[in-house]
C-alpha cells in the first residue's frame, strides 16, 4: 500500500501525453462520434417520446422531458468515456500491443502507468463532458453560467468510472470477457439511476437499490446543477464518487501490479 | 577505465512462477564494456533473467545488483541507464516511426529540441530516416528491429540489454544488426544479449553462458569453451550403423551418437578421415572445426524442449 504510493509520481503524465498524442493524430475519428452521440439521442427522445411525455416533475415544479433527461445524458457520458477508455482500450494498449511493457522498460514504473492511463479516461470523460455542455447549451437545455461547474466535475468523477473500468482490466482473462461487467454494471446503471425518469416514480425498494450505483450520484448532482436548483446534498453526492474514485483507484494500481508482475 | 568494473552482479539469483523454477540461483557478472551473452534452448530462462536485470520481474529470492544499484531498492535509477530491447516487437503501434521515438524520449524526460537531435542521429545511425513518416507497421521485420534498437539508444545506456536481437531476420538483417552492436561497443557500450545462434554469439560476446532448466551449466569465452569442451575438430559421418561404432571404439575416440550421426571430437582428424573414407566410403562423412554448436548441443542435448 505505501509502496504503490510512493511508487506513483507525475511521471504518470508521459502515459497521459502519450494517448494524448494519439487521441490529437486521430481527432476527427474521435471528435465527430462523441457530438453525434447527444444530438442523436436528443433527437430521438426530443422528437419521439418526448410527444408521449409532456412534463416531468422536478423539485415541487415540472419540467420538459428533454430538460430532465439532457443532464442524465451528460452523466451518461461522464461514466461512459471514462470506463470504456480504461477497461477497452487500456487492455488493447496492455494486452495487444504491449505498450505498458514498453514504457515499464523506462523510468516509470506500473504504478505510473496505470495511474496515467486512469488519467487519460478521467481526461476522455472531460472531453464527453464538455462536448455535451456545448451541444446542449445550443439546444438550450442548461442554466448558465452555474452549468460549468459540470466541467470539473467530469474530470473528477470521471476519475471515478476510469479507475473501476482499471480494476476490471486487472481481472480479465480476455477483451470478450468486459461484456460482463458492461451488462451487469454499465447498463443497469444506465437504465436504472435516473437518466430517463425521475427515481421516483420506481417502488421504494427499487429506489434504495438504485443509490448504490454511483451513477445515480452523478445524474443526481449534474441535474441539480443543469437544472440551476444548487444545493447542499450534490457535495455529498460528489463526496460519496470522490471517495469511491479513491479506493478503485487504489485498488486497482494494486490489482494490475498483481496481473503484470505476477 | 577500470573494465573490471562489474555491471552486473547476480548472487543465487532464484525466480519462480507460483511453483515452477524458472531460474535456479544462478551466479554471473557483467564487467564493463563487455558483451555477455546467455545462450540456452527454449524455456532454459535466458528472458526470465535479463526481465529481472531490466527490473521489469521482481527476483524471487537472491541478489540483483545493476549499474550498483539493487533492483528492488531502486528500480527507476537503473531503468533511466540502461537500453532494453524486448523479445517481443512492442514498438507503439498507434505512433508513426517518428513520433515511436519522440513519445519513448520523453518517458526519459528528454524533451523538446534535444529530443528532436537525438531522434534525428538515432533515425540516421539505424539507417530510418527516410521512414521517418511511416507507419511501424509497414516497416519490415528488420527494420523493426532498428527502430527498437533506436529507441533503447535514445537514453545513452550504460548497459544495452537485447533480448534475441536477430530472431528471425534474413542474413541482410542480421548482419545490419550485428554491425550496429558492434558499433556501439566499440563506443564503449556494455552488452547482454541472448540468442539461439552460435555464430551470434561466437561473433559477438566476449564472454557467455549457456542455461539449461533455469541453470548456469556453462560459462567462459566462446572460444576456450569450444577447445575445452570439443577439442579442435569434428568429424562428421551421416551414417550410423555399428561397423562405424566398432571401429570409433577401436580407436578410443572421443564421440557422441544420433539416430542417424556419429559426431567425433578430435584433434587434428585428417588421418581418421581418410581411414573412414577408405573403409566405408568417401560420402558419408566431413571434417570441419569445431564450434559453439557441438559445445551447446553436447551440453545441453539435442532433444527438443517443450
Ligand atoms: N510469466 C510467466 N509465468 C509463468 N511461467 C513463465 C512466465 N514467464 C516464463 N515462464 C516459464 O519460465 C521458463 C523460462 O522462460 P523464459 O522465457 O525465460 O525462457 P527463454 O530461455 O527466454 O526461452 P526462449 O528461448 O524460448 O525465449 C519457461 O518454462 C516459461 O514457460
Ligand atoms: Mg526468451
Amino acid at each position: 500500500m505505501t509502496s504503490i504510493l510512493k511508487n506513483t509520481s507525475w511521471r504518470s503524465l508521459r502515459v497521459w501525453q502519450r494517448n494524448f498524442d494519439v487521441y490529437l493524430a486521430t481527432w476527427k475519428v474521435n471528435f465527430i462520434p462523441p457530438v453525434l452521440e447527444p444530438i442523436l439521442y436528443l433527437l430521438a427522445f426530443g422528437l419521439g417520446l418526448g410527444q408521449l411525455v409532456k412534463d416531468v416533475p422536478y423539485n415541487s415544479h415540472q419540467i420538459s422531458y428533454l430538460e430532465f433527461i439532457a443532464p442524465g445524458l451528460i452523466a451518461t457520458a461522464i461514466m461512459n468515456h471514462g470506463f470504456f477508455e480504461t477497461t477497452y482500450a487500456s487492455f488493447v494498449r496492455m494486452y495487444y500491443q504491449k505498450t505498458f511493457d514498453a514504457i515499464m522498460s523506462t523510468p516509470l514504473t506500473i504504478e505510473d502507468v496505470v495511474f496515467g492511463e486512469i488519467l487519460w479516461g478521467a481526461t476522455k470523460s472531460l472531453f464527453a463532458g464538455t462536448i455535451m455542455l456545448v451541444v446542449m447549451f445550443f439546444f438550450g437545455l442548461l442554466s448558465f453560467p452555474l452549468s460549468l461547474w459540470i466541467l470539473p466535475i467530469s474530470f473528477i468523477t470521471g476519475m471515478t468510472f476510469a479507475s473501476m473500468g482499471m480494476c476490471f482490466t486487472a481481472i480479465v482473462k480476455n477483451i470478450e470477457m468486459f461484456n460482463f461487467p458492461v451488462f451487469l454494471f454499465i447498463t443497469p446503471m444506465f437504465l436504472f439511476s435516473g437518466v430517463f425518469f425521475p427515481l421516483s416514480t420506481l417502488p421504494i425498494w427499487a429506489q434504495y437499490v438504485a443509490w448504490f450505483l454511483p451513477l445515480t450520484f452523478l445524474v443526481s448532482s449534474v441535474r441539480a446543477i443543469g437544472l440551476g436548483s444548487f444545493g447542499m446534498d450534490i457535495f455529498l453526492q460528489l463526496l460519496v464518487l470522490i471517495v469511491l474514485a479513491f479506493i478503485c483507484t487504489l485498488l486497482s494500481l494494486s490489482m494490475m501490479k498483481k496481473r503484470l508482475l505476477k | 577505465m577500470n573494465n573490471n568494473q562489474e555491471m552486473v552482479r547476480a548472487n543465487g539469483l532464484l525466480k519462480k512462477f507460483h511453483n515452477f523454477t524458472a531460474v535456479n540461483k544462478i551466479n554471473f557478472s557483467v564487467h564493463k564494456q563487455e558483451c555477455f551473452g546467455f545462450l540456452g534452448p527454449n524455456g532454459a530462462g535466458k528472458t526470465t533473467t535479463v526481465r529481472m536485470i531490466y527490473c521489469f520481474l521482481e527476483p524471487s529470492s537472491g541478489e540483483l545488483i545493476v549499474l550498483g544499484k539493487n533492483v528492488l531498492h531502486n528500480p527507476r535509477g537503473i531503468k533511466s541507464c540502461i537500453g532494453v530491447c524486448p523479445q517481443e516487437n512492442n514498438l507503439d503501434p498507434d505512433l508513426p516511426v517518428w513520433d515511436n521515438l519522440r513519445v519513448f524520449a520523453r518517458y526519459f524526460d528528454i524533451v523538446g529540441k534535444e529530443a528532436e537531435i537525438r531522434c534525428e542521429e538515432l533515425l540516421h545511425f539505424v539507417g530510418l530516416y527516410a521512414k521517418k513518416n511511416s507507419n511501424v507497421e509497414e516497416l519490415s521485420g528488420g527494420m523493426k528491429r532498428r527502430l527498437i534498437i533506436a529507441r533503447s539508444l535514445l537514453n545513452k545506456p550504460d548497459l544495452l540489454i537485447m533480448d534475441e536481437p536477430t530472431t528471425g531476420l534474413d542474413p541482410q538483417g542480421k548482419h545490419q544488426v550485428w554491425e550496429t552492436i558492434m558499433q556501439l561497443k566499440d563506443q564503449g557500450t556494455t552488452f547482454i544479449l541472448t540468442t539461439h545462434y552460435m555464430d551470434e554469439a561466437a561473433h559477438l560476446c566476449d564472454r557467455i553462458v549457456i542455461m539449461d532448466k533455469g541453470e548456469i551449466i556453462m560459462e567462459g569465452k566462446p572460444r576456450e569453451l569450444v577447445e575445452k569442451n570439443i577439442g579442435t575438430n569434428v568429424l562428421e559421418i551421416y551414417s550410423a550403423n555399428k561397423e562405424i561404432e566398432n571401429y570409433i571404439k577401436s580407436k578410443n575416440l572421443n564421440y557422441e551418437k544420433t539416430k542417424t550421426h556419429y559426431y567425433i571430437y578430435i584433434k587434428g582428424g585428417e588421418k581418421e578421415l581418410a581411414e573412414i573414407s577408405n573403409k566405408f566410403g568417401s560420402e558419408i562423412s566431413t571434417l570441419r572445426m569445431a564450434n559453439l554448436e557441438d559445445v551447446f548441443l553436447k551440453s545441453t542435448g539435442r532433444e527438443l524442449r517443450e
